[in-house]
């Protein structure tokens, strides 16, 4: 039988598809290790048995002092009644992570995405190839490592945490 | 688009008609630059549209970076039981470069209202609750940053420039009133 001429799908990504890229509710969290401080490394894997948020975001320091990040510092109680535990993530080393959490009295990790560059964005579909940084992804993910709901906000919009919170409601306790 | 999870009710601090065709909601921190900034914005967007808009403020402080917004929100909740919200919250933004409890007692007895009170209510968390539950409704509103503005229930994802604002606000049904 001769085949159609169109585009071979690419059966291993196909699942991966989503509206906006990033991969979808339902699929496993990609596992991964990365720096937290230049000395130590977390392995996302070791937070099974609990909730766990992962922000992708552009870049540390950007001029508003309602960033993302703080906002989400400001709202880590809400988080911890789920018990779930957040991690923010863009592709800024280490020691200008250890800064600007520093600066803006963080009490959660931000992971440096740093070498290789943007490589664990990318397994979630949250890497922006042509600026070289994330997107502004958002995953919940169960205690089971299994993706419950993510969501890509447009670059310049800061998502807030509703979403989030909506997510964690929705797990089973 | 975000929407706001906590409607207007008699407990929130409104300026303007209950009927009024648009409401602004903003959620605030008094220390923040960018609320010192959209302070007279507000202002001038009443100004505009007159019996034809709703403002309401509710707070959102970001004690980790601002560590006087708490108790600034707390003298303005203490000024709003006697009275005089919109008074001290106009005066606490036009005096954002010294906040602190010498100026608290300053804007207080300003206002003829008893220091000492307002004071105890400080060091009690008298309204430690209410800010929270502010803050608590903003999070699930999806609140993104300070200021935050909903229009009709519906989060401005745009920039609070004056002309901006006041275009949203009027694609949202309100119109400048007409002068007779």
């Amino acid at each position: 039988m001769s085949k159609p001429s169109h585009k071979t799908i690419d059966i291993s990504s196909a699942h991966k598809q989503h509206e906006d890229k990033v991969l979808a509710p339902g699929a496993a969290a990609p596992d991964f290790t990365l720096h937290v401080t230049p000395d130590q490394t977390l392995t996302l894997s070791d937070l099974r048995g609990r909730p766990v948020i992962l922000a992708f975001y552009p870049a540390d320091w950007s001029p508003v002092c309602g960033d993302q990040m703080a906002l989400y510092n400001e709202i880590l109680p809400e988080f911890q009644k789920f018990k779930a535990e957040l991690l923010g993530i863009s592709v800024d080393g280490p020691w200008c992570h250890g800064a600007f959490s520093e600066n803006r009295h963080l009490h959660f990790p931000l992971l440096a995405d740093f070498e290789p560059k943007g490589a664990v964005s990318k397994l979630y579909g949250a890497y922006r190839a042509k600026d070289g940084f994330c997107e502004r992804a958002l995953f919940v993910i169960d205690k089971n490592g299994i993706i419950h709901w993510s969501y890509c906000s447009p670059v310049a919009v800061n998502p807030g945490a509703d979403g989030i919170l909506q997510a964690l409601e929705e797990l089973p306790k | 688009m975000a929407t706001l999870r906590v409607p207007v009710t008699k407990d929130d601090h409104a300026q303007g008609p209950e009927e009024a065709p648009v409401t602004l909601v903003e959620y605030g921190d008094y220390e923040c630059p960018h609320c010192g900034r959209a302070y007279p914005i507000v202002k001038r967007v009443q100004k505009h549209f007159g019996k034809n808009l709703r403002f309401v403020f509710r707070n959102f402080p970001l004690n980790e970076i601002h560590p006087h917004a708490e108790d600034a929100a707390e003298v303005a909740e203490f000024a709003a039981t006697q009275g005089k919200f919109w008074e001290m919250h106009d005066l606490i933004f036009e005096n954002q470069q010294a906040l602190g409890p010498e100026t608290y007692a300053r804007l207080t007895s300003s206002l003829k209202l008893p220091v000492s009170a307002m004071e105890s209510a400080l060091e009690q968390g008298s309204f430690t609750d209410r800010v929270r539950s502010d803050f608590s409704g903003g999070v699930r509103s999806g609140v993104n940053g300070t200021p935050t503005f909903f229009i009709n229930g519906q989060r401005h994802d745009d920039s609070f420039d004056h002309d901006v604002l006041i275009a949203a606000i009027e694609a949202a049904g309100a119109k400048k009133p007409v002068k007779k």
